[in-house]
């Protein structure tokens, strides 16, 4: 089969990894030839799929060893559950330099070096949530990345961070091949959860692609840095990641999404009960008057 | 009076008037807070040590006198090679202005280039309408039939992206959606100058190609093409044609800014001349095989040329020198089927002529030099091809695998075996080398002039002097209309050096009665 490059974008702390982690571990399991491309200054986007605290990055060992050009590729790719590729792009600590080019630098260094072999069927890019500057566009450029998944929950924030993702992928999608393939839903438990998020995906003119219920086996997993997959292959939680894999698999839903208003997203929210209409009397009132 | 206007003088002479020498004195002992002069002679003796040497090598966090520059001039200069083709750098002003200017003082022409101005805004929200109002002013006021895109640091680290700012340009109708824009991300934090022009180069034939090789074969117009990669002597461009008229064969220079930057002065300015034209990068894939001048700098190019037009470059280094112009041309007469004609037989044995009157001079001397890696592998080659010894060699940019193939060059010669090979050092480097290894000649571009004058402050004994060939030369005219490759090239070469070789050997022996015993008429 042909490479599918995917990558998986999502508001920060929404589980962006853990679910690209057990997603590409199922896809393992079918057999395919995956690999995973953090691009996260955080570099902890393989860390459950190599059992390792965090995986040397390619700019940290581009900056011990003076540059780029001094990195060869095996210095950065490791293998781990399944044979899944692992690399992480790096970058500096927070406050300080550019996190951005460092996944733009990462991303040039494996074109060139030939880490994009025949023999792989998907490559996943695990980006940092928001995406503040071109460098975090980068897996989404021309000839990368073509499938957009984003990672959400029943929660407003995640909800308003989906949809400005799906705001900037207008801008490639429109002098591009880069779609929007569908929102992943990684319950927190909120009411009609499911609902909300297949009407969010319906109004921004895409699916929810699959529903991931919550449950605690995924974070006893990570404690041991793996993939549910691999800890507790029995469990419920892996049929989930394993039929999210089965549906991104068999995807071929891919669109351009049409992001929704701010507008549009509130009158949703109160449709489903989760925010309460307007009250414009109360606004600027402090407590003790109303 | 200081200056008399009957007699104008430059600052030299006229600064070694008792006048200018006094002012330049007392500036410099009330106002410059200077070392005394034994400190400063100290401290530059310590320079020209080994021990100093040792400390320099161990160098991590500074480069001084990088003997490189960066991507996007390489990508400017690979643009200029297409006929009627705007040069255009998304970015800052600045390095455009830098470009241009390096380019005018070497070529001492002037160079067409623009950029799109990116300011405060641009940096913070990204570049797209600089690019936009900039390609459409671009096409509308210079009337080029392509712009070529190139990046600065800025656009770079900001991640803007090219192709999807083209496309939007062309989408939204600042220029017609089959107007030509190649583009090629050249960040000047990576690589070289050498690997812009490689950058550029394989954006510009990927616009052409790509998606245009249904209907292509390889071989069907039976022609080659040659690839001159970063090639600042014009001759070279122009050997290249010459040999392959009188071989008979079909050749197309991709990148041939031969015109643009050789204009006549007859009262008519050329903005555009000359130029490899988009029909003839369009049939390039159609060539029986391509040429790499300078493969070491292709890489992108090479792995382009293997990739989608399935053409696959010979084995060959630059052709400098005797040996691997014969390598060329005997290569150029397997994929042609042409053989050799008499007349570079004749010019080849010309060459070896040459080579063998000058050889009495040229055995034994010491060399050292300095470039890009190419150039730097083939005047290796050349020199050791004359019976000179070569001390040191020194390639910025360049890799391990670059240094191994200088080493094993080196190493089948006995000329070369006292040689070292130096990748990822600058001239300061070079500097300490000239003073410890004491070699008869640098070879190198202008900046070695620098290097000239320090060695002669330690004595004349210690001089060590330059001699100008590479890039860039500002400050001798015209060095870059010559000729460095094939048989022309080795010839203009070997003239250089025996000839800087006589010279040298006349300064040191016009004592009139002290070192003049063989101050000889015929050398």
């Amino acid at each position: 089969m042909a490479l599918r490059q995917c990558a998986i974008y999502g508001k920060g702390g929404i589980g962006k990894s853990t679910t690209t982690q057990n997603l590409v571990a199922a896809l393992a399991e079918m057999g395919k030839k995956v690999m995973i491309v953090g691009c996260d200054p955080k570099a902890d986007s393989t860390r459950l799929i190599l059992h390792a605290k965090a995986q040397n990055s390619i700019m940290q060992m581009a900056a011990d060893a003076g540059s780029v050009e001094d990195l060869e590729l095996e210095d950065v790719l490791k293998v781990g559950y399944g044979d899944v590729k692992c690399v992480e792009s790096g970058g500096p600590e927070p406050g300080v330099g550019c996190a951005g080019r460092g996944v733009i630098t990462a991303i040039n260094f494996l074109e060139e070096e030939g880490a994009y072999t025949d023999d792989l069927d998907f490559v996943f890019y695990d980006v940092l949530g928001d995406v503040v500057c071109g460098g975090f566009a980068m897996p989404i450029r021309e000839n990368k990345a073509q499938e957009i998944y984003i990672v959400c929950s029943g929660e407003m924030m995640a909800m308003y961070a989906a949809n400005n993702i799906a705001k900037g992928i207008v801008k490639y999608a429109n002098s591009g091949s880069v779609r929007l393939a569908g929102l992943i839903c990684n319950s927190r438990q909120t009411a009609r959860e499911d609902e909300l998020i297949m009407e969010l995906a319906k109004q921004m003119g895409t699916t929810m692609i699959h529903f991931v219920p919550r449950d605690n086996v995924v974070q006893r997993a990570e404690i041991r840095r793996m993939t549910v997959i691999e800890y507790e292959p029995t469990a419920k939680q892996a049929d989930e990641y394993r039929a999210l894999a089965q549906k991104i698999f068999h995807n071929k839903n891919l669109v351009i999404p049409t992001p929704i208003t701010m507008d549009q997203l509130e009158d949703l929210l109160m449709n489903f009960g989760i925010m309460e209409a307007e009250d414009e009397s109360v606004i600027g009132k402090k407590a003790i008057e109303a | 009076m200081s200056q008399q206007v009957d007699n104008i003088q430059p600052s030299y002479p006229l600064f070694r008037n008792d006048e200018y020498k006094d002012s330049l004195t007392n500036k410099r002992e009330n106002y410059e807070e200077r070392h005394p002069q034994d400190t400063i002679d100290e401290v530059f003796q310590w320079t020209t040590t080994t021990e100093y040497q040792e400390l320099n090598f161990n160098r991590e966090a500074l480069t001084v006198n990088p003997a490189k520059a960066c991507q996007p001039l390489g990508a400017v200069l690979c643009a200029l090679g297409f006929e009627k083709t705007m040069p255009y750098v998304h970015g800052s002003q600045g390095c455009v202005a830098y470009f241009r200017t390096y380019f005018n003082r070497h070529f001492k022409e002037p160079i067409s280039c623009v950029s799109d101005s990116m300011t405060e805004d641009a940096a913070v929200f990204g570049g797209q309408k600089n690019m936009f109002s900039g390609l459409e002013n671009a096409k509308a006021l210079y009337k080029p039939t392509m712009i070529a895109v190139s990046t600065t640091c800025m656009a770079e680290v900001i991640g803007d992206d090219l192709n999807a700012f083209i496309n939007n340009a062309k989408k939204e109708g600042y220029i017609d959606q089959e107007y030509p824009v190649p583009y090629a991300h050249t960040p000047s934090f990576v690589g070289s100058h050498t690997t812009g022009w490689d950058n550029m180069f394989e954006g510009i034939i990927r616009y052409f190609t790509l998606n245009h090789m249904e209907g292509k074969e390889v071989g069907s117009n039976g022609k080659i093409n040659f690839v001159p990669g970063f090639e600042t002597y014009l001759g070279n461009f122009r050997v290249i044609n010459r040999m392959m008229k009188e071989m008979g064969v079909d050749a197309t220079m991709l990148s041939d800014p031969t015109e643009v930057l050789d204009t006549p002065a007859d009262g008519e300015f050329r903005m555009y001349s000359g130029g490899t034209t988009i029909d003839e990068i369009k049939d390039a894939p159609n060539a029986i095989n391509t040429i790499m001048l300078q493969p070491w700098q292709l890489e992108k190019t090479k792995k382009y040329l293997e990739g989608t037009w399935k053409h696959t470059p010979p084995k060959l280094e630059i052709p400098m020198g005797l040996e691997w112009t014969d390598k060329l041309l005997m290569s150029v007469s397997e994929i042609t089927g042409k053989p050799i004609p008499r007349s570079l037989e004749v010019e080849r044995g010309r060459f070896v002529d040459m080579i063998t009157d000058s050889h009495a001079w040229l055995h034994g001397k010491k060399f050292a030099l300095y470039g890009d890696a190419d150039f730097a592998l083939g005047m290796t080659k050349f020199l050791l091809e004359l019976g000179v010894e070569v001390t040191d060699v020194l390639v910025n940019h360049a890799n391990k695998r670059y240094k191994k193939a200088v080493e094993e060059v080196l190493k089948a010669s006995p000329y070369g075996q006292e040689s070292t090979v130096h990748i990822g050092k600058d001239l300061w480097h070079f500097r300490s080398l000239m003073f410890t290894n004491k070699p008869d000649f640098m070879i190198g571009n202008s900046y070695g002039k620098f290097i000239q004058r320090d060695t002669l402050y330690k004595g004349d004994a210690y001089e060590v002097p330059l001699i100008r060939i590479g890039f860039p030369i500002f400050d001798r005219h015209h060095l870059h209309r010559m000729t460095t490759l094939g048989y022309e090239g080795g010839m203009y070469m070997l003239t250089t050096l025996v000839n800087a070789v006589l010279e040298q050997l006349d300064k040191d022996t016009r004592g009139m009665g002290t070192t003049d015993y063989n101050y000889d008429l015929i050398r």
